[in-house]
């Protein structure tokens, strides 16, 4: 099976689901002739001309308005966000239009379109470019979210996206990009809805997604060495969430962690503890711990993004805490 | 006002105290011959009349309760819907704001669905989901009202993409009031309609009031069609309260769009004659009862019928007769809302997704 980026993946998904369907459009800033902004791009607007690879101006918040419109008309837009961090402007689009106008509207208006970008921090960027918008988007009915973490899952869920009838969020990483892994050469689709479990153990579930899935997989390795063995449940989607793989591990390990990257109030990991505590309370041999970014915004520092950021010592600390070994 | 003709127009002294508009770019005369069409001017008198005769007993019902939320009506800006909606194929788009009933009605939604929607009934025209202010229909590409001030230009903007995208000769109209030229994302749709050039007219509803503040303490400019040389889009004012005028801007507008692929922003200067929604009186705090009868007496339903009268196109017994028939429409209309169900409790979960890929829909 052939190795590629995470990036490539992406950009395979978009081609593919381009060729197949020339509903498909693609729109965003730097998309066409900058090639993308993380190249996600690349090679596309030769491909497929200008009209279905648009640059925009700088204005979120009209062009995810455009793909609402465009998808109401009966295209089947993906609207790139430089940074879901841009993407907060457009938040009116994605919640007052995109996730609602099938419900107000009684079923006439299917809204089939997707948004992504990266989401997250990456490196030293501070403040306004490092935040984890899972739990923000989320929240809201009308709308599914996706957190891929690897190659695989990230060509698999984006072609899913595309062809899904509802608006689809996509939520990819910055420091993603690069990353590689095993994507197959023949067509496959990674559905919607369905955790994958990375790491098979019996001590403890780390439940996570997205980026933190590979925070998760260091810190398993980590733990393996010391013979503790984990569960690692990759939701990748955390909108609708996959409450029954969650139920199987921890119902086997009667221990969780769960790790996100975005902050602590009403995160995403609050609900993952929700679902625990309802479905498996009597299979709890410990209370389930939570792993996330410090309730502060990003810092610049290098020293104190690092202490505010989760990472794989901070998940070992937290395994260990629910298994009273330390 | 603007339009080169004064027929059927009564002069009063608010309109003194402003300047007159200007004309639009490359705007004709409109000839006698088209004014003269009986039939169509019966049918324009019909369909303003009936936003008329539904608005009035719509807010008799939302004072019984019947209708719940907010709810915003349309009485005396009926020229603009009828005027707009009159010159459009039944395959062009119109989207809109959350004063929606007279438009809706316009384009042909029926009262039934309409008047069962303000009642939350399972027989409205969004199922009873979206009530007086998100009117939808599919079939009659009729895009919805939409209830934050702004957000539904770019998606006029996206129709217009869509329209071009796929070579089509539709034209989608994006009516607004004219708060909205103050928010970020009328600047946005509008400059994206001008440098793709997208088949989109955009018609402010000029009604002088975002709720209670006036144009003047909201806008830095007062001839907010003005607005359109930011991005270089053809633009002009109209009366609004003259059908005729209404319907020769949009022509012009709405040929640019279909044979050009070029947007338009026009404006339409107009009144609304109740408050801004049931939870405010017509005048009192923000403008003068008397300001508001000088706009009453350009009453855009009372213009008409006086150009009809006076043309010898309108009898009384016509007139009372067309009445008679649309209070009937309207009363069944109501009658029909009542009757309706309300949803079952399963359709609380229905609509928020739906359950298909674009491979369900190929088949």
């Amino acid at each position: 099976m052939p190795t590629i980026t995470y990036r490539d993946a992406l950009s395979q998904a978009l081609r593919e689901e381009m060729q197949r369907d020339d509903r498909v459009f693609l729109m965003g800033e730097e998309v066409a002739v900058y090639q993308g902004a993380y190249k996600v791009s690349k090679g596309l607007l030769q491909e497929f001309g200008e009209m279905r690879v648009v640059d925009t101006p700088i204005t979120e918040l009209g062009f995810a308005g455009v793909g609402v419109g465009a998808a109401m008309a009966g295209l089947r837009p993906v609207i790139e966000f430089m940074t879901w961090n841009f993407g907060v402007l457009a938040l009116d689009q994605v919640l007052n239009s995109a996730a609602k106008m099938l419900y107000m509207s009684g079923g006439q208006y299917p809204i089939p379109m997707v948004f992504r970008g990266p989401n997250g921090a990456a490196l030293q960027l501070s403040a306004q470019h490092s935040q984890a918008f899972e739990s923000w988007l989320a929240h809201m009915p009308g709308v599914k979210v996706v957190t891929p973490g690897t190659p695989y899952d990230a060509k698999g869920l984006l072609k899913s996206a595309i062809r899904d009838d509802n608006p689809v969020i996509v939520l990819e990483g910055e420091m993603l990009y690069n990353t590689k892994g095993e994507v197959p050469d023949e067509e496959y689709l990674v559905p919607i809805g369905k955790a994958d479990l990375k790491r098979e153990g019996e001590h403890c579930s780390i439940i996570t997604s997205g980026k933190m899935a590979l925070v998760a997989m260091q810190a398993a390795d980590q733990l393996a060495k010391e013979d503790i063995r984990v569960d690692v449940v990759d939701l990748r989607t955390v909108r609708p969430m996959d409450i029954e793989a969650i139920r199987t591990s921890v119902e086997k390990t009667n221990r969780a962690v769960v790790l996100e990257e975005g902050w602590e109030l009403a995160g995403i990991g609050a609900q993952v503890v929700d679902y625990v505590q309802r479905d498996c309370f009597d299979h709890l041999d410990a209370p389930v711990v939570r792993v996330h970014q410090a309730d502060v915004p990003m810092p610049y520092a290098k020293n104190l993004e690092k202490l505010a950021k989760p990472d794989a010592a901070k998940t070992i600390a937290a395994v260990k805490k629910v298994m009273y070994l330390e | 006002m603007g339009t080169g003709t004064s027929r059927g127009r009564v002069k009063n002294s608010a309109q003194k105290s402003e300047r007159a508009p200007r004309k639009g770019r490359g705007e004709r005369e409109r000839s006698s011959r088209d004014r003269s069409a009986g039939g169509d001017n019966m049918a324009l008198l019909r369909s303003m009349l009936l936003q008329r005769r539904f608005e009035e007993r719509t807010a008799e019902a939302y004072a019984l309760g019947k209708i719940g939320g907010f709810c915003h009506l349309y009485i005396g800006q009926e020229a603009v819907s009828t005027g707009t909606i009159s010159m459009l194929r039944p395959d062009d788009y119109v989207i809109t704001t959350y004063r929606d009933h007279g438009q809706a009605l316009a384009r042909g939604i029926s009262p039934r669905a309409v008047m069962a929607e303000l009642f939350g009934r399972i027989d409205g025209c969004s199922r009873g989901k979206g009530g007086s202010m998100h009117l939808f229909d599919r079939n009659l590409n009729f895009l919805g009202g939409h209830g934050i001030v702004g957000a539904h230009v770019p998606l006029a903007t996206g129709v217009g993409f869509a329209i071009k995208y796929r070579g089509g000769d539709q034209v989608c109209i994006c009516f607004m009031g004219e708060s909205v030229v103050n928010t970020g994302a009328f600047h946005e749709a509008l400059n994206m309609a001008g440098l793709w050039k997208l088949p989109v007219v955009y018609i402010i509803e000029n009604n002088r009031y975002g709720m209670g503040t006036a144009l003047e303490r909201a806008s830095a400019i007062h001839d907010i069609y003005e607005r359109g040389a930011a991005y270089n889009i053809a633009r002009s004012q109209c009366d609004g309260q003259d059908v005729f005028a209404m319907q020769e801007a949009v022509a012009e507008a709405v040929g640019r769009a279909r044979k050009e692929s070029l947007p338009t922003l026009l404006e339409a200067r107009t009144y609304r004659f109740m408050g801004h929604s049931m939870s405010d009186a017509a005048s009192g705090t923000y403008r003068t009862k008397q300001e508001l009868e000088e706009w009453q007496q350009r009453d855009p339903i009372v213009l008409l019928r006086l150009m009809m009268e006076k043309n010898g196109e309108l009898t009384e017994e016509a007139l009372h007769k067309l009445d008679e028939e649309l209070k009937a429409e309207v009363q069944d209309a109501i009658d029909f809302a009542e009757k309706s169900p309300e949803p079952p409790p399963e359709a609380l979960f229905e609509h928020v997704l739906v359950d298909t890929t674009s491979d369900a829909r190929e088949e």
